[in-house]
């Protein structure tokens, strides 16, 4: 739903960033908590690119696995909801990896 | 431009007070270089500082960023946060998916605590005057901000907002976010807590099917209480279910037509104003 307005503040990131040289490579780091889907933003990349500097890049999403704490017993375990319950039975879980929006790196030509 | 679908190229987010009728549009690509005129203390080349510069992390023609996507939301966020602390204005993010009751729930609070708690009211919605009307009936100040077809609010538009209504020291600004229980989960506004309400003739599901939000909420109002015969609801059921998704989320039962359950909302309300003159 809201891909389009962050793939344009993407856009806007490494714009700034590449000051007029063409980029050839964006990477961007994306957990599956993030309630963002990387093929959206991958449909929604080629449309905001177009006439900037990021026009044809290729566009690299490294999606980043969920994990979650729970903060009773401490333990971690890999989860693909924003919550849920621990094997102790506890409710009280913090994720604790897959919540990034990150634009890690870009590549120039 | 939308914010957000990025379709429907005369759908501008726009900020109208409907006392004048002054229509103000928010672009913001422009966003980090708008000049605030309310009075706080930020820093207009924030950004400037942390760009990159050539001799930064690189490798070749790599250039590495680690940026936070929404880092220019989530400074203006900040600042807007800072402002509200200085000035002891209790700043609350009121979100739920369409017809919950939230405008409902507004117009009641104002009339009933209006002399003990100022309040200010920034409306968030796609289209129409409506909501700021209803407000503005009230005795209250309002913006209306139209998000053209943007689905949530953002910190910008707060800001722009706060700069209009010009809120007094002490004071109450309600942030009515666009109905929608998906995407205002991830735009800070720079608000004390997010109230999400929930109204007994929608799904006692929607904490499992909505996580984010109500994750992302200090409160949950069960609102429309008094319809409770007619509809099935499990009162219980939902409430643990919001207490999974969130163990630290505080429930208050109300309806807001007839003014049923309002008291404990009210007592939390001016308990809030309390302890920020306070802290």
């Amino acid at each position: 739903m809201h891909e389009m307005g962050i793939t344009r503040n993407i856009v806007s990131i490494v714009s700034e960033h590449a000051k007029g040289a063409q980029v050839k490579r964006v990477s961007l780091e994306i957990g599956n908590l993030s309630t963002v889907m990387p093929d959206a933003i991958r449909f929604c990349f080629d449309v905001c690119s177009k006439g900037t500097e990021l026009e044809n890049a290729h566009l690299e999403i490294i999606e980043i696995a969920g994990r979650k704490k729970c903060q009773d017993c401490q333990l971690i375990t890999e989860t693909d909801q924003v919550f849920g319950s621990c094997e102790c039975g506890s409710w009280n879980t913090t994720p604790i990896a897959g919540e990034e929006l990150r634009v890690k790196e870009m590549e120039m030509v | 431009m939308c914010t957000t679908c990025g379709c429907g190229e005369n759908s501008e987010p726009k900020m109208i007070d409907p006392s004048t009728g002054k229509v103000v549009s928010i672009d913001l690509t422009k966003s980090q270089d708008h000049e605030y005129t309310h009075p706080h203390d930020h820093d207009h080349g924030h950004y400037r500082h942390h760009q990159f510069h050539p001799s930064d992390a690189s490798s070749g023609n790599t250039v590495s960023l680690e940026k936070e996507i929404l880092a220019k939301n989530n400074l203006i966020a900040e600042r807007n946060r800072k402002w509200f602390q200085t000035e002891n204005i209790l700043a609350l993010n009121l979100v739920s998916s369409p017809g919950s009751g939230k405008t409902t729930l507004l117009e009641r609070t104002i009339l009933d605590l209006r002399k003990q708690i100022p309040f200010m009211v920034i409306e968030g919605d796609q289209e129409t005057m409506n909501d700021a009307e209803r407000i503005r009936a009230t005795g209250c100040k309002v913006v209306q901000v139209n998000t053209g077809t943007g689905c949530h609010l953002e910190a910008d538009m707060v800001a722009r907002g706060i700069e209009e209504l010009q809120p007094p020291k002490n004071s109450a600004v309600m942030i009515e976010n666009v109905g929608n229980l998906v995407c205002p989960a991830l735009f800070d506004l720079g608000e004390k807590s997010k109230v999400v309400i929930l109204s007994v003739t929608e799904g006692d599901d929607k904490p499992l099917k909505y996580p984010h939000m109500f994750r992302a909420s200090d409160i949950m109002i069960l609102n429309k209480i008094d319809l409770l015969p007619h509809v099935q609801f499990d009162m219980e059921k939902c409430v643990q279910h919001a207490r999974q998704v969130n163990p630290d989320i505080r429930v208050f039962q109300l309806s807001a037509t007839t003014g049923e359950g309002s008291d404990i909302w009210y007592h939390w309300l001016r308990q809030q104003i309390v302890s920020m003159a306070t802290s």
